[in-house]
């Protein structure tokens, strides 16, 4: 087996490495789906939903590889991003259909709204929930799954049981239709923002202090609190990064799927774990391929084979871990 | 008055005493040698004066300062610096990131760099390189030096010739004279005949106590000594 796994590895930096393996996976979709506009739109889709799943996993794998904190309660952020932007936009609903200036305020008021509150919770619950637990992963697993749960009845207590739905401002809507092919705008606009917010997480790990602390942190706690830092004061501020920007994701998801329910934060769970081990802990650009490879291969197999679909994700997550039990871009250890 | 001074610091680590009360005056300048067999309690002295293990009861004071209750963080910026025995470098991080990281303002001193460079020429060559790429010598080149980037009043150094080349060892030497000019050195080390040529003070640690101390030159020539505290042969 071990031979087998090495020579993929070796084929595969043949041809660039893991970098370009989402590349590879369309391509090869491509020659098996062999209807250029379906692939045109299931690889849109797929970039799309990459690109939001990469927003919500983002904060959990710097969290976890800096702080090595598990926490289940990651998705409770996906939700509350997702319910108040919903309020938001709700709210201002006149706004939405009042041009496109007006929708766009709207909007920004919305995706504002979630990062904050993303922001303020996660203070809260790094300071009241996971500082009690550190060092101890079982005591973590459980009172960030008891904190989940929470969250979800305070969701159901606030916005009730049955489904939300998220106005989308105008100028977001339908698709454009490039010879037979049909590209959502929205979609666009989700790969678009979250493409930017990748280059805005590169440019803060590497070209500033506090990026390079938390590169640092990743890698050895211990030795950056020996160079004279504070750990306890940058898990705060990460823990809070990787909250807003779970809650942004939520918040996107939401304008995504138009309708939703309580239960999205445990659903997009197990696709966000996902994502993060088979990109590697600690590391932005790993988090990036592996959402991207989850989101083309979730829209592929469930074109090409839908009976498929719920295990494609379990399926990939395994196929990767026999070949990288690291992961395939882990941060240095 | 000692530069730093160990006082009945006993340290557990889970339910295991290591350390059962290590008292230690360290003078300041030069490099005050801690000799001792494997397990002896020498890192874990080196890891409770930064803070990283918790000694308690017991104090370790600096110019004449309580630090025992401070963060490590807090410890450091007193101006200790740490060069842990597995080195504790950033393998994902450049030659250059890791040096950066270690100064105050994120800037270096253009003339202590310098300095730095020329003790340890290799990490210039390797400037821009990601630091897992380097050889084991190179990094505990890097390692060291990052404890030198600002100028420090001690700097703790824990086995810094464990695996490396004779060449290397004999470099290693020459850079700690060097750095021993302008600061203290407490230096924990397996090898001999590496810490004969560059301590002045000495002390043996054994089952976590301090068993012996004095000077460097006789305890070099007490061989019943050495094979009594350290198992050297004759």
């Amino acid at each position: 087996m071990s031979g087998v796994m090495t020579r993929a590895s070796e084929t595969l930096g043949r041809f660039g490495g893991v970098n370009l393996l989402p590349l590879w996976i369309a391509l090869a979709a491509f020659l098996l789906i062999g209807v250029p506009s379906s692939w045109v739109t299931l690889t849109v889709a797929g970039l799309a939903m990459g690109m939001m799943v990469f927003l919500m996993a983002s904060g959990l794998s710097l969290v976890f590889g800096l702080m090595d904190v598990l926490n289940f309660g990651h998705s409770a952020f996906v939700s509350f991003g997702a319910f108040v932007a919903a309020t938001v936009l709700a709210a201002l609903g006149g706004w939405l259909d009042g041009g496109p200036l007006l929708a766009s305020a709207a909007l920004a008021c919305a995706l504002i709204a979630a990062i904050a509150f993303g922001l303020a919770a996660g203070l809260f619950f790094e300071r009241v929930i996971i500082k009690p637990v550190y060092r101890d992963h079982l005591r973590q697993i459980l009172i960030t799954m008891g904190a989940l749960i929470v969250s979800e009845q305070i969701i159901l207590a606030v916005w009730g049981g049955t489904p939300v739905t998220v106005p989308r401002p105008a100028f977001l809507e339908g698709a454009w239709i490039i010879g037979d092919v049909s590209i959502e705008i929205y979609r666009l606009f989700a790969f678009g923002l979250g493409a930017l917010v990748f280059l805005g997480l590169i440019l803060l790990l590497n070209r500033t202090r506090i990026g390079l602390l938390i590169r640092a942190g990743v890698e050895n706690r211990e030795m950056v609190e020996s160079l004279g830092f504070k750990i306890d004061r940058l898990f705060i501020g990460v823990f809070m990064l990787g909250s807003a920007l779970a809650a942004l994701g939520g918040a996107m998801w939401a304008g995504y799927e138009t309708l939703i329910t309580p239960a999205l934060g445990g659903e997009m769970m197990i696709v966000v774990f996902i994502v993060v081990i088979i990109g590697g802990l600690g590391s932005i650009e790993g988090t990036l391929l592996g959402a991207l490879i989850v989101g083309l291969t979730a829209n592929y197999v469930g074109y090409l084979a839908p009976k498929l679909a719920l295990a494609s994700n379990m399926i990939l997550m395994m196929a990767i871990l026999m070949w990288r039990p690291s992961g395939l871009r882990p941060a240095v250890k | 008055m000692s530069l730093l001074e160990l006082r009945g610091m006993r340290t557990d680590i889970g339910q295991y005493a290591v350390l059962h009360g290590i008292d230690l005056a360290v003078p300041e300048g030069g490099t005050f040698v801690l000799l001792g067999r494997n397990g002896a309690g020498k890192t874990t002295t080196l890891r409770s004066i930064m803070g990283l293990w918790r000694p308690s009861p017991g104090s370790v004071h600096f110019r004449g300062t309580d630090i025992s209750a401070l963060a490590t963080a807090d410890i450091a910026r007193r101006g200790i610096a740490y060069v842990p025995e597995n080195m504790g470098i950033f393998g994902g991080l450049t030659v250059e990131e890791n040096l950066i990281l270690a100064t105050a303002r994120g800037r270096f001193d253009g003339a202590r760099l310098k300095r730095i460079q020329a003790l340890f020429p290799a990490l210039e060559r390797f400037w821009t390189k990601q630091a897992w790429s380097l050889s084991g010598g190179q990094k505990q080149m890097l390692s060291v030096a990052r404890a030198i980037v600002e100028p420090r009043d001690l700097i703790l150094i824990d086995e810094p010739t464990k695996g490396l080349a004779p060449a290397i060892v004999a470099a290693m030497a020459e850079a700690f004279r060097e750095i021993a000019q302008e600061t203290t050195i407490l230096l924990v080390e397996q090898n001999f005949n590496f810490a004969r040529s560059l301590g002045s003070n000495m002390a043996v640690i054994d089952d976590g106590r301090v068993v012996h101390r004095g000077t460097m030159a006789d305890f070099a020539a007490d061989k019943e000594a050495q094979g009594r505290l350290l198992g050297l042969s004759a």
